[in-house]
């Protein structure tokens, strides 16, 4: 090709004009007609570590966002039909633990125990869950079980983990009929591939 | 609260439940009609109002008064 003169007229300012107008018209129809989405991978199976991924599922979903949990290792536990959950300061240092009723030179102060009568002391794993679950009511936290239930009303799609239930030798029968689907990463992922928020917990 | 108005009570409850429960309430009504709901959790001072902006319910007031809130929602 030679120095040929452009084939467009060059009426190039109004062409910028009109692009632009039209470019930020569609971009705007595009913005308006999407649904955000969000995929949340639940892997922690404690009382606690249970609350992310619920709150953010069902609010979520309150927002009108279209989301996709799914259960993995020790996150699956949270889809069991029976749920008894439990937390411990152990491994949890920064937990605070502090006696959710009594009388007042008790209630709410933080209790001192050093993390090796935590380890000995028989029962003290269920001790600690009974008080954080205590505190969690007296506060008007939900319960999970209603967390989760929300989420199923709300449509949340609920996705476990082949390969965890294999793992643990689970039965699928111990877990709640409303689980969507049971696959592994490479089903999980490219619905990640399209989520606006993507979420580790 | 206003007579014949529809009305929920999310008092005593916390994030994210008084969302949960406005969303619900206002699935039930008809476009225009108006919620009023009453909180006692501070977070859902922002909340509320971060609901209506993503979900186009329009939040015509939000009042506060000795530790409680009422909000009132006009349904999209």
């Amino acid at each position: 090709m030679s120095n040929t003169a452009p084939v467009i007229d060059l009426h190039t300012e109004d062409l910028d004009a009109w692009f632009d107008r039209r470019f930020d018209q569609k971009m705007t129809e595009r913005d308006e007609a999407h649904q955000p989405a969000m995929t949340i991978i639940a892997t922690k199976g404690t009382l606690d570590m249970a609350y992310p991924p619920f709150i953010l599922a069902s609010t979520a979903a309150a927002l009108g966002w279209e989301v996709s949990v799914f259960f993995t290792f020790y996150g699956l536990g949270l889809l069991k039909r029976d749920l008894d959950l439990k937390v411990t300061p152990l491994g949890n240092p920064a937990m605070p633990m502090k006696m959710p009723e009594g009388p007042t030179w008790i209630k709410g102060k933080e209790l001192p125990v050093p993390t090796s009568v935590m380890a000995l002391m028989p029962g003290f794993q269920d001790m600690a869950s009974s008080m954080m679950r205590k505190t969690m009511d007296n506060k008007g936290i939900a319960r999970i079980d209603e967390l989760r239930s929300l989420c199923i009303e709300a449509e949340v799609k609920l996705v476990a983990c082949q390969m965890t239930v294999d793992l643990f030798d689970y039965g699928k029968e111990d877990f709640i009929p409303e689980i969507d689907e049971w696959v592994g990463a490479a089903s999980f992922l490219p619905r990640a591939l399209s989520a606006d928020v993507n979420l580790f917990v | 609260m206003t007579a014949n108005a529809h009305t929920l009570d999310a008092r005593g409850l916390n994030c994210p439940l008084p969302i949960l429960r406005t969303r619900k309430a206002i699935a039930g009504l008809d476009s225009g009609e108006v919620l009023e709901v009453a909180a006692t959790d501070p977070g859902s001072v922002k909340d509320i109002d971060s609901f209506c902006r993503q979900t186009g319910h329009k939040l015509l007031s939000s009042d506060e008064s000795g530790g409680s809130y009422l909000f009132r929602i006009r349904k999209a």
